[in-house]
């Protein structure tokens, strides 16, 4: 089957790749392009870990067709730090040891920072709703709500 | 419809790692030129934190910075043999390892320096940050990377060290069955506050409060990490998670890991944990650690706070709606039991599941 020309900016740099017609973002954005940020982890939409922004909404790139992202702003958890200076939410989820294994981390950090950049102040049950897409199954959730909610209180939350 | 409320309690005595064959775990630590040391294990760190505790452990002994040692835990076929990540024998016996190699290791450590700065390395000490200098007189001294450089280029000395920790085997006695498997136990107390809904068969866990002993806290915001992550899983193990009975079918059960149903964001409790500190005689620096207790005395307990609130004494994990229905049927409706005591009043494989 024929290739198709995929151009997106991801992350703030414009991208072109060819892909196949079927074929999900996610697939191209980690072997396509080589971010690796968004993890593979059911391939159905149900856990949350290749959560990405396509103009500013949080979709799930397992499910998104990468042609579908022609002309669209991509952004995934790599294009979180700015440089070495690491984003509030990132200090947060450090700060607060919102990851053990990690996996889903990148999806939580990509969900939290859709939530901050449409509600800068969101209160708990605003969180919960928020990540509920995506399963941790490590930290019991406590600690990514404790530092999601540290985050949105810290100065620059609000970037995008 | 009415929500009742009631409190289980359940209290555990946990023991360290197991002995099957001496529960060995093997630690191999070596500098690098550079003067940063390398701990080699083949216990995984899983997210637990065993690679951060291993190196607070390791940096210790070795009396260097922390951040000068670095921990491997890739490949258990090529590092040292160890039983594994499991049975919350982590800290304890891959602890136990990390000390006995970094002791090796910092006695050639000081070897090498005392053969530099032409002393006895009885008499060397380290400050913690690098440096190496006769006890009493700071100013004789050599960092570690100078001693470390001067090993490798000049002396041809390899700064490394072998540890294992071994339990004796504990033989059976023939009369008694009496043995002694284990060396450390951690202890811990939980209490659940639940709501049962009578009418739905829903169980809410209001607040869960524990006590935990855990000999020496290597890492206070570690072991907390896994306190309230595993509190989750013992929540998760009680009220949620099953691959059977599904109705009307079982194939409507969940065909993989995605639909096999745990608690969500939504879903969880306020927990409060007091971490109580005994350092235990054998622990490396007293710790013994957390593991699978953090999930252990939340099942209990909730099954106690469910029985407490309804009267219905669920045995089988996990307490499903249906299975709390059914016994509050069985008993003729809802016996909410006092704080203390109670009567076993209905079992679920008692009643028989119309098919």
């Amino acid at each position: 089957m024929a290739k198709l020309p995929v151009q997106l900016r991801l992350n703030g740099a414009d991208r072109a790749t060819f892909v196949d017609p079927a074929e999900p973002l996610l697939t191209t954005l980690r072997r396509g392009l080589g971010d690796f940020a968004p993890k593979y982890g059911c391939g159905q939409g149900t856990c949350g870990v290749c959560t990405v922004l396509v103009d500013g909404e949080p979709q799930l790139a397992c499910l998104t067709l990468a042609v579908a992202c022609d002309g669209r702003h991509v952004e995934t958890a790599s294009g979180l730090a700015d440089g070495p200076d690491m984003h509030p939410l990132q200090t947060a989820f450090m700060a607060h040891f919102a990851a053990q294994c990690g996996f889903c981390t990148p999806g939580m950090l990509t969900a939290a920072r859709a939530l901050l950049a449409h509600n800068p102040h969101p209160t708990r049950e605003e969180v919960v709703e928020a990540i509920s897409g995506n399963i941790c199954r490590c930290t019991g959730y406590e600690p990514i709500i404790l530092a999601i909610l540290a985050a949105a209180a810290a100065p620059g939350a609000r970037r995008a | 419809m009415a929500r009742h409320e009631g409190r289980g309690m359940a209290s555990v005595n946990y023991p360290i790692g197991m002995n099957l064959g001496g529960d060995p775990s093997q630690a191999l630590i070596h500098s690098n030129p550079d003067g940063k040391f390398t701990v080699a294990l083949s216990a995984i760190d899983l997210g637990q934190g065993m690679k951060q505790v291993s190196r607070q452990i390791a940096a210790e002994t070795l009396g260097v910075p922390v951040e000068d040692v670095y921990v491997d835990t890739a490949d258990s076929d090529t590092g040292p043999h160890d039983m594994g990540s499991f049975a919350s024998r982590g800290t304890h016996r891959m602890g136990n390892a990390v000390i006995a190699a970094a002791r090796e290791a910092r006695g050639v450590l000081l070897e090498a320096a005392a053969e530099e700065l032409e002393v006895n390395a009885a008499d060397l000490v380290t400050d913690g940050r690098g440096n190496i200098h006769v006890r009493g007189a700071p100013t004789r001294s050599i960092t570690v990377k100078a001693t470390a450089q001067a090993a490798q280029f000049k002396q041809g000395r390899t700064i490394a060290g072998r540890g294992i920790f071994l339990l004796p085997l504990s033989a059976v006695d023939a009369e008694t069955g009496e043995m002694n498997p284990n060396t450390a136990f951690a202890h811990a107390c939980l209490v659940a506050d639940v709501a049962v809904d009578d009418e739905t068969g829903e169980v809410t866990v209001l607040r869960m409060t524990s006590a935990y002993e855990l000999g020496r806290v290597i890492n206070p915001r570690m072991v907390e990490q896994q306190l309230v992550g595993g509190a989750w899983m013992g929540m998760s193990h009680a009220l949620y998670e099953t691959p059977e009975p599904y109705y009307p079918d079982p194939a409507h059960g969940p065909r993989d890991f995605n639909e096999y149903l745990m608690p969500g964001p939504g879903d969880i409790a306020p927990y409060h944990v007091t971490v109580l500190e005994r350092p235990a005689p054998d622990g490396p620096f007293g710790g013994k650690g957390p593991g699978e207790m953090c999930a252990n005395p939340v099942l209990p307990a909730i099954a106690n706070a469910v029985y407490n609130a309804v009267g219905v004494r669920v045995d089988e994990l996990p307490i499903t709606p249906e299975k709390i229905l059914r016994g509050i049927k069985a008993n003729g409706g809802v016996r909410p039991q006092p704080r203390r005591g109670g009567a076993v009043t209905w079992r679920p494989r008692d009643v028989a599941v119309p098919a």
